[in-house]
């Protein structure tokens, strides 16, 4: 009564009774997760608009900001990522071939990679804290002011580039802490053999966010890290 | 209109007849607009309410319509948007020669100083037929200074001046409100305009005790500070020489060019490595916190008398011709 | 028909389950109207307490009720009720939310658990916002300004703004699932071009919520990390902009009014092209008006800031722009208008809503005109005149599109028809308490008084009387509703399939729909708005 004749024939348990078809099931979590990336755009983009009209006001303390970041770090970080999106990518195309421990070995390889760059990234977090750059009642600049004798540094202009430095890799490392979450829930349905060529959706749209994520982390990492980091003489 | 009923505000400055008469035109198109559609409704409505046998008569729609009634109300709103433009043009030009006044707002009250030295808290006289201009900063949070019987607002901030203008041209006393909320007495920040005739108003500014102009206080403030050691009045010092920058373009060491005004003034000395001007080296102390807003008002005055051109009708420390009160 | 509903009870949405269980967990997108139908309503009275308590302070001008501090959280937490926790979500979360499957032919949303995800955002959203109120509230206006909200309220700024937030990922959640619903899920023959324009409106609302929201959502987690942090971000003494603020806060917000007044518009053309027996005169301008204003609506954000600093060039910028942004609703208007040129025109409850929405949305239409001009809004910005604007599009505007199509929708909502006397006369009793109340703020405004004001100087008291007590008129025009409506549920004459002979897919199922909404699928093949198809019902259905 409630389902069209075609699709009682030819579904799995994966059909949800509101579609028609798998097809339509499938463009619809497409089209949504595209949708819901567009918002993400739009929230990371108010930091970004923050970020740029303070570096165009702040140059000088952005670019002092920028340099007391480690590079070596940020650099190992935005590897970690890009592989991650590689072992997404051959995850998914592991589900589109029906391989099952492929597909399982590699999700779990995307999570150990995010677990690395949400580790390195609290360590340069704790690095930010002992050097006093965390913004608020402890924030103290005076080492780049040492280091930078050329350029007037002033320290509360200072604050509000690490402010933003916080804030923005904050809202990244929770929106991987998440990715790294829905890829646990991936790689269980995963090991149960959920997944199939047929049926791999959500394989797909959980990429899609995570390559989302990665992108962001790669506009951050230019941003933030590489503001002038010619030779300083 | 009614003596405890009024339905319309007065009318005191110069500009406040061009807002009425803008006002008016829009109160005659929208209530034009409002009989026009209201009618047709109410005609519709009677005319073709529904009686049994008659059906509705199935209309896609007309091109032509459409197009007319969008390009018609467009024409309408531009030309709407240019009057309001002019309007809005005037009333953020201020007029050379305009007096200045320094306003400072914060919760919950109004300070302002005039350029001879009296000082009032939420009042301001002011002579008729007089150019007066605002500069005003707040020292908390964001206010707004508004004279509703000038048909001025201005909203006041923190960090920054932002400058209103007026010409009186009716004696009186006028409502100053606070139209920016502000906390707890945002409603009890208001206060009186005074509109005097020049007489009396010469004879209110010599009746109060001065404590001398606005730029000789801000001139020994300036001695005080110590800022003379760098700016001196020659090109040895190792800060800029002040005399006649204001109202100038300064090249800064980046390449950019700015214009001297008060803003610039007010940030040079509070945050001084924002802008480095070209030549000289980013060595000027910072006196964020260790100015108060009324002091950088008197240091920006005494900055601005250096300058030979007529700001604000005063020039430098000595005494000035008296002010002329053009005609109407 | 009618007697074989009574006798041997149907199955439908509202009978298939009984129990909480089966309300708190359904993803049936009818009942998860009519969950969202119950918690907006309890806010709209939250939010309408606070209203009359403002009005009962301002009939006299010394600030004699309350205290000062309490006026302003009064108005603060009016603001941010009312539009965070009612009108945001109050057309499409329940008309919406009840009827876009039905239009199209689907048998529920595209993904009907994000649906209820999303009610539940809105309730944990509510009843942190509740916690906020009752241990102290806060007195930011409901616009937050920096650096007030940042550095000198001493109200509960953070609770608010974490609420806010959260309420406004309901709302995204809602504009995603109607977007992609309407793309993917129309019923064969159903052709973009055959949609009722109310889905037209909706698929618009939906893209406002979906890009604007977010920006808001940032912008309120920057003010919390200040505060709680706090960071200089935006404040002016550590080299902060508290214009940043304004800019992007004005960025989600002037399209969120559009959030509020386009389901307002959809309601209106169903309920005219019903109750008129005509297809919408002009359907293709209408339908690209509401994208129009989509559009359009987020280029004008500064218009709220002619007087807040910002350039010269930047505000005659954006006084154009907001010129531009009326065409679109100018047209609807006259399209509404031109709808009832030879029609055959009924007087029921909804359509009684449709005159009034259509009435009181040009005049506030109108006055928007005087806001954008430059010049006029120097002297009335941040003053009454701004509160009766919005509240004439708001209030005249989207809540009497939100009644009219509660009346109109309510037979399929309920099975059941509310009493149409007490209908028309709450009606009445709404437009006529509006107009009271509202109309003497234009003249407040014009003369000078401003807007959040707990005293004011006595020479405005008459017309602040005035307002107050087109308030309690107003107040009974709201609460009567509510009353014959659950008086209907079990009292009122149980409903037709399509009692008022109306157009569209909702009506071709039964009074209240069955759980998958349709007991075969349909197949479309016919134009929207199809009248000449339909007979018209013998009589309209009167109670009794």
């Amino acid at each position: 009564m409630s389902d069209s004749p075609i699709a009682v024939e030819q579904h799995g348990p994966e059909l949800l009774h509101h579609f028609v078809d798998a097809e339509q099931q499938r463009d619809a979590a497409s089209l949504g997760m595209w949708l819901f990336l567009a918002t993400e755009i739009m929230f990371f983009g108010g930091m970004f608009c923050a970020y740029l009209i303070y570096r165009y006001a702040y140059y000088n303390e952005f670019a002092a900001g920028s340099r007391s970041l480690d590079l070596k770090w940020g650099t190992i970080n935005t590897a970690v990522l890009i592989c991650s999106s590689l072992t997404v990518a051959l995850g998914v195309r592991a589900a589109q071939m029906g391989k099952r421990k492929l597909l399982v070995i590699l999700l779990l390889l995307t999570i150990v990679f995010g677990f690395v760059f949400l580790g390195i990234k609290g360590k340069e977090w704790h690095d930010k804290y002992t050097e006093h750059h965390i913004p608020g009642h402890s924030f103290n600049a005076d080492d780049l002011v040492r280091d930078y004798p050329q350029i007037h540094i002033d320290q509360q202009h200072e604050q509000i580039y690490f402010s933003l430095y916080f804030a923005m890799t904050g809202l990244h490392a929770l929106h991987m802490i998440i990715g790294v979450g829905i890829f646990v829930f991936l790689t269980y349905y995963a090991w149960k053999g959920r997944y199939t060529p047929k049926y791999y959706t959500p394989i797909e749209i959980g990429g899609l966010y995570w390559h989302f994520v990665d992108i962001v982390w790669i506009y951050l990492f230019p941003l933030l890290y590489l503001i002038d980091r010619k030779p300083l003489g | 209109m009614f003596d405890n009923f009024p339905l319309w505000p007065v009318r005191a400055s110069t500009g406040a007849g061009n807002v009425d008469a803008l006002y008016i035109f829009l109160l005659a198109l929208s209530a034009f607009m409002c009989l026009a559609i209201f009618t047709m409704i109410l005609v519709f409505a009677t005319k073709y309410r529904r009686q049994r046998g008659i059906e509705a008569e199935q209309i896609e729609g007309s091109s032509a319509l459409e197009i007319t009634w969008s390009i018609i109300p467009l024409g309408i709103f531009m030309a709407i948007f240019l009057w309001g433009a002019v309007i809005y043009f005037h009333e953020r030009t201020p007029p050379r020669g305009a007096s200045e006044i320094y306003v400072v707002a914060k919760q919950w009250m109004w300070k302002l100083q005039h350029q001879e030295g009296p000082r009032e808290i939420n009042q301001l006289h002011v002579p008729v037929g007089r150019d007066v201009k605002l500069i005003m900063t707040s020292q908390d949070v964001i206010h707004s200074f508004y004279v509703p019987a000038f048909r001025i607002k201005q909203d006041v901030l923190p960090g920054r001046y932002t400058t209103a203008w007026f010409r009186a041209t009716k004696p009186g006393v006028y409502h100053l409100f606070c139209s920016q909320y502000c906390g707890s007495m945002h409603s009890g920040m208001i206060g009186q305009v005074t509109v005097m005739e020049p007489a009396q108003y010469e004879a209110w500014l010599s009746g109060g005790a001065t404590s001398g102009s606005l730029a000789a206080s801000g001139e020994s403030l300036f001695q005080q500070l110590g800022c003379p050691t760098c700016h001196r009045s020659d090109t040895q010092g190792r800060g800029p020489n002040l005399a006649g920058i204001f109202g100038k373009p300064v090249q800064l060491e980046d390449g950019r060019s700015v214009i001297a005004d008060e803003n610039y003034i007010r940030e040079s000395i509070l945050s001084p490595s924002a802008k480095i001007v070209s030549g000289f080296k980013p060595i000027m102390p910072v006196f964020q916190g260790l100015v108060g807003e009324e002091q950088l008002n008197a240091l920006v005055a005494y900055i601005k008398s250096l300058s030979p051109s007529p700001v604000g009708g005063q020039g430098g420390v000595s005494l000035a011709p008296k002010p002329q009160y053009p005609k109407e | 028909m009618a007697t074989a509903a009574i006798t041997a009870e149907r199955e439908h949405y509202l009978n298939k389950e009984y129990g909480i269980r089966s309300w708190l967990l359904t993803t049936d997108h009818k009942r998860i109207a009519l969950l969202y139908l119950i918690s907006i309503t309890f806010f709209f009275f939250v939010g309408g307490f606070f209203a009359l308590l403002i009005r009962l302070e301002l009939l006299t001008p010394a600030g004699d009720l309350v205290q000062a501090d309490t006026y302003n959280k009064l108005f603060s937490m009016h603001g941010q009720v009312m539009i965070f926790f009612f009108l945001i979500p109050s057309i499409p979360a329940v008309l919406g939310n009840f009827l876009v499957p039905l239009m199209i032919g689907a048998k529920d949303l595209a993904f009907p658990r994000i649906n209820l995800l999303s009610w539940y955002l809105y309730i944990i959203a509510g009843v942190i916002y509740i916690h906020c109120i009752v241990t102290g509230g806060v007195d930011t206006g409901w616009t937050f300004y920096t650096p007030f909200s940042t550095a000198f309220s001493n109200t509960k700024v953070i609770e608010a703004g974490i609420a806010v937030f959260i309420a406004g990922f309901s709302s995204i959640l809602t504009g995603l699932n109607f977007v992609v619903t309407i793309h993917r899920m129309r019923a064969p023959g159903m052709t973009w071009s055959r949609l009722p324009l109310f889905i037209w409106a909706h698929y618009a609302t939906s893209i406002i919520q979906l890009l604007g929201t977010p920006v808001l959502a940032v912008t309120l987690l920057l003010v919390v990390f200040e505060r709680a942090f706090n960071l200089g971000i935006f404040d002016p003494t550590r080299g902060g902009d508290p214009l940043l603020f304004q800019h992007l806060f004005w960025f989600y917000s002037h399209p969120a009014v559009y959030i509020m007044i386009l389901p307002a518009m959809a309601v209106e053309s169903e309920v005219v092209a019903c109750f008129t027996r005509k297809r919408i005169f002009g359907y293709n301008f209408v339908a690209m008006s509401s994208i129009a204003i989509a559009v359009f609506g987020f280029l004008v954000w500064a218009h709220h800031m002619f007087v807040a600093g910002i350039s010269l060039y930047a505000a005659l910028i954006f006084s154009i722009l907001s010129y531009l942004v009326a065409v679109p609703s100018a047209i609807k208007v006259f399209n509404w208008t031109a709808t009832m040129y030879k029609g055959s025109i009924s007087f029921t409850t909804p359509m009684l809503y449709a005159f009034g929405f259509i009435g009181l949305f040009t005049m506030g239409g109108l006055t928007g005109l005087f806001l954008a001009c430059l010049g006029i809004d120097v002297h009335v910005h941040d003053t009454y005149f701004v509160i009766a604007h919005f509240h004439y599009i708001m209030v005249g505007g989207a809540v009497m599109g939100y009644l009219g199509g509660l009346h109109f929708w309510w037979p399929k909502i309920s099975g059941r028809m509310y009493p149409e006397g007490w209908g028309r006369l709450a009606a009445l009793l709404v437009f006529v308490g509006f107009n009271l109340t509202f109309f003497p703020q234009f003249i407040l405004g014009y003369m000078g008084m401003p807007r959040r004001y707990w005293q004011y100087p006595p020479e405005f008291q008459v017309l602040n009387v005035l307002s107050t007590a087109g308030s309690t008129i107003l107040a009974v025009g709201y609460v009567l509703p509510m009353v014959y409506f659950l008086w209907s549920m079990r009292y009122g004459k149980i409903a037709e399939d399509n009692p008022w002979g109306a157009a569209g897919l909702e009506w071709k199922t039964s009074s209240p729909p069955p759980t998958f909404n349709f007991d075969e699928a349909p197949e479309v093949t016919w134009e929207a708005y199809n009248y000449e198809e339909i007979p018209a019902p013998a009589e309209v259905p009167v109670e009794r």
